[in-house]
């Protein structure tokens, strides 16, 4: 593969910034515009366009990956409870949030709720805005229902940053999300067109330092990857073709994805960082915005193991997903513990098993260090897939 | 420390609770036999049992289910059966046992669950409510419906866009079960059962308060379960609320007798958490051998807060069920506002210590437990106990651990009570 400046510089830079628990690309931000506030953002999915549209800038609160020791965290969260509540929490008793204004939650699932209540008692000073989004997407009410609800969290953000956010505002940062999301789609297009010119380790690193800065800045380093990245000469190898699904909330380490694409797999989706690409068209840029992205929210969002959407099985959706995209194999990469992935796995199980798609089960943990087993497991799912 | 007593449900109610159970599970096996009345599968936490009882039909508990299989102690099989399946060792084991009984051909040792003619997901309780019935939507192929309810966002009570989003539903909920049943909601019906629940909501509650007497008349964990079958089961129906004045005599006449659950009352503790169904009896005994009895209980609380003052409202059906479900239970309130309830309790009802049963298998009630323990222990001086097991899951409970722990913290309740230094908040 031939080396450029841009593997050199931009992906190095990301990597930095993503791997740094000190949030100190954001505390840069924060000390160059001092009056400006810091929104983080609890996964799946949180409403960016709003903290944008409030002159905030939103911040991927992901975890504390495998950089940080949890030493005072499994005192308030159980050993059977997943890692990214207890890094999270972490990371704020060690002041490492102290950067943050305000942060969201969201109703994925019952420890993130409970978190929210946990930051919420420990963090008197920082505003903790829990959002509920609607779990009846058959109901007409419920666009009226989200509307209201983004409503109230314009008017949380407002508070926050001491500005109201007024309808234009609001719309020209969906424009501008449209656009960076187009970018993003364009980055997972090329993956599937050629993964053996971008790897899913670095597509993952540059979207994710994506969290971590203003949009305005990310954009620029999408587009040169998307400039670039066509040109490399890579030679593509002997490998299966698969799909990840299961880590949409808690992160696995780089590395081990890594690992597990050179254990001879071609990663042509995932459903990392899930979030930061929830929408699959674009957010109407006409209308009420606030009713943009609520219908977005219900009508033009991914499917994923924390939205429940009685219209159309989520099983459906993953079989439909591996035969548009032609790939050979599912690769269910759940978090431990975590249990929205885990009940998902038994319904998407049986509708793999039945559609005949092969899948393989690994279990990760964001404080993983060692691959071994996972990359020998893969190794042996890809073996007997090649060969068997 | 007195001779192990074993103790032993009391009184009239526990045997009455019992036929008016069987009977429950009897009607639940006929329709599974004949097909009728057609059967609403829903969930236990702020459950709208009254509309479904205003058209005719037959509420079935999936979680109810579950938990009478633990109690027979033959949750394991089932559970196995669903690990066969797919399901995680980490998955709520109240859901595992009920998916295994679903494909064990819905036969549980107490009878045959009927196939659902509506899967009626209520989300008011966890998150697990919607992988429940998600699954569930797959596997029986009956009509859904998510039943969405906002969780308490704003410090003092639901906000008006979530009533309205909530009656708006039930709206929808009502033409969905009139096209199942083939007949329009008679709303003076709807307002009769309303009037039902409000009664039997009221007489729970006044059972509750009068455990705030020394000796407590009746122990508001081991005890309270007994009455909480009829309380979601039967609730909005005319026998549901005989059992109830029923029971309110028994428990007024104890108090007015000075009886409690044991022979001496040594200490009075809230607990938070759901029981350990399969070894319910052995985790008592644990305790009562320090003569200690549970004044009041977290567990108690996921039907239903009607002892804080709520009463469905027949004037007013759709919107007292909707406020049910969205203020009025424990589960769709956050950490902190059950911290504030068991604080509540502690004062109250004149509790000495805390004890918090941590349930691998449920984390809308574990997870945080570590700072709800922090907050009791450290802020407030309240001792507090950690144990952990399991609700449905036997593999998870081990009696002596359990009971090295216990007895080691009743024994510094105890110094501390010859030192004279306990605390009372
Ligand atoms: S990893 Fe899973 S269980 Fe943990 S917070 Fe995220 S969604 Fe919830
Ligand atoms: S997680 Fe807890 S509340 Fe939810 S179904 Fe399981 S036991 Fe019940």
């Amino acid at each position: 593969m031939s080396v450029s400046t841009f593997e050199v510089d931009v992906l190095a830079r990301c990597r930095e910034i993503v791997e740094d628990p000190a949030f100190t690309a954001v505390r840069r931000w924060k000390e160059a515009h001092p009056y400006q506030k810091v929104v983080g953002c609890y996964p799946v999915y949180s409403p960016i366009e709003l903290v944008h549209a409030a002159g905030a800038l939103p911040v991927g609160i992901i975890g504390g990956g495998n950089q940080v020791e949890i030493a005072h965290a499994d005192a308030r969260f159980q050993s059977f409870i997943c890692s990214i509540v207890k890094s999270t929490l972490e990371l704020g008793l060690t002041g490492r949030l102290d950067l943050l204004d305000g942060i969201f939650f969201h109703s994925i699932c019952d420890p993130a709720r409970n978190l929210a209540a946990v930051f919420a008692r420990n963090f008197p000073n920082l505003r903790v805005e829990y959002i509920h989004y609607p779990q009846n997407l058959a109901s007409p009410t419920a666009v009226t229902y989200f509307r209201a609800e983004l409503e109230r969290i314009r008017a949380a953000l407002a508070e926050i940053t001491g500005r109201s956010i007024a309808d234009e505002a609001l719309h020209d940062s969906i424009v501008l999300y449209n656009r960076w999301r187009t970018r993003i789609r364009h980055l997972y297009e090329l993956r599937q067109a050629a993964p053996e010119k971008l790897p899913a380790a670095e597509a993952y690193t540059l979207l994710r330092a994506g969290t971590l800065m203003p949009v305005e800045e990310h954009l620029p380093l999408l587009e040169a990857a998307l400039r670039k990245i066509p040109g490399r000469t890579a030679k593509r190898q002997d490998r299966i073709r698969v799909v990840v699904e299961g880590a949409f909330c808690e992160q696995p380490p780089v590395d081990l994805i890594a690992a597990i694409e050179q254990a001879g797999c071609y990663l042509l989706d995932d459903d990392l960082l899930l979030g930061w690409r929830w929408f699959t068209g674009d957010v109407p840029e006409d209308g009420d915005p606030l009713e943009a992205l609520a219908t977005s929210y219900i009508d033009r969002s991914v499917y994923c193991g924390t939205k429940h959407d009685t219209r159309a099985p989520k099983a459906a959706h993953l079989v439909q997903r591996v035969r548009a995209l032609g790939a050979d194999a599912v690769l269910f990469l759940c978090a431990k513990f975590c249990e929205p992935a885990l009940f998902d796995y038994a319904l998407y199980r049986r509708a793999l098993e039945e559609a005949g798609i092969p899948h393989l089960f690994l279990e990760f943990e964001e404080k993983m260090w060692i691959f071994d087993r996972a990359r020998g497991e893969v190794e042996t799912f890809v073996e007997s897939m090649l060969f068997g | 420390m007195a001779a192990d007593p074993k103790t032993s449900y009391q009184g009239r109610i526990h045997l009455l609770q019992k036929e008016l159970m069987g009977r429950y599970y009897q009607e639940l096996t006929a329709a599974a036999r004949d097909g009728s009345p057609p059967a609403a599968y829903m969930l236990i936490s702020g459950n709208p049992v009254e509309l479904v009882r205003a058209f005719g039909m037959l509420p079935v508990y999936p979680e109810v289910n579950a938990l009478q299989i633990a109690v027979k102690k033959q949750a394991l099989p089932y559970i196995l059966k669903a690990e066969e399946l797919g399901y995680s060792v980490d998955n709520c084991a109240y859901v595992k046992a009920d998916i295994g009984l679903y494909f064990s051909g819905r036969q549980a040792p107490f009878g045959t669950i009927p196939e659902p003619a509506l899967i009626l997901c209520n989300y008011v309780g966890c998150n697990v409510y919607l992988n429940w019935f998600e699954h569930l939507r797959e596997y029986a192929r009956a009509e859904v419906f998510f039943l969405d309810i906002p969780f308490v966002r704003d410090p003092m009570a639901p906000r008006p866009e979530d009533l309205a989003y909530v009656v708006a539903q039930l709206r929808e909920l009502i033409s969905v079960c009139e096209r199942i049943t083939g007949r329009p909601l008679d709303w003076e019906y709807l307002r009769h059962i309303c009037a039902l629940s409000a009664k039997t909501g009221q007489l729970w509650a006044q059972i509750k308060h009068l455990t705030k007497h020394v000796p407590c008349p009746l122990d508001a964990y081991f005890d309270a379960v007994t009455l909480m079958g009829p309380l979601y089961c039967l609730r909005g129906s005319e026998e549901g609320l005989r059992f109830f004045e029923e029971a309110y005599r028994e428990v007024k006449e104890r108090t007015e007798l000075g009886l409690g659950p044991l022979p001496e009352e040594r200490y009075r503790f809230v607990i938070e958490g759901p029981p350990p169904w399969p070894y319910l009896r052995v985790f008592r005994d644990l305790f009562s051998r320090w003569g200690a009895v549970a004044v009041a209980s977290t567990y108690s609380t996921v039907g239903g807060l009607w002892e804080f003052g709520f009463a469905h409202d027949p004037d007013h059906p759709l919107e007292s069920i909707a406020q049910h479900m969205l203020y009025w239970n424990l589960t769709n309130r956050d950490l902190l506002r059950r911290y504030q309830q068991i604080r509540r309790y502690v004062q109250e009802w004149g509790a000495h210590a805390l004890v918090i049963h941590s349930v691998k298998s449920c984390r809308l009630f574990s997870a945080g437990q570590g700072d709800m323990r922090e907050y009791f222990s450290r802020e407030l001086g309240v001792p507090t106990l950690l144990v952990e097991s399991d609700l449905e899951d036997p593999r998870y409970f081990s009696e002596a651990q359990m009971r090295n722990r216990i007895d080691a913290f009743f024994e510094a309740l105890e110094h501390r009570r010859l030192v004279g230094a306990e605390a009372r908040p």
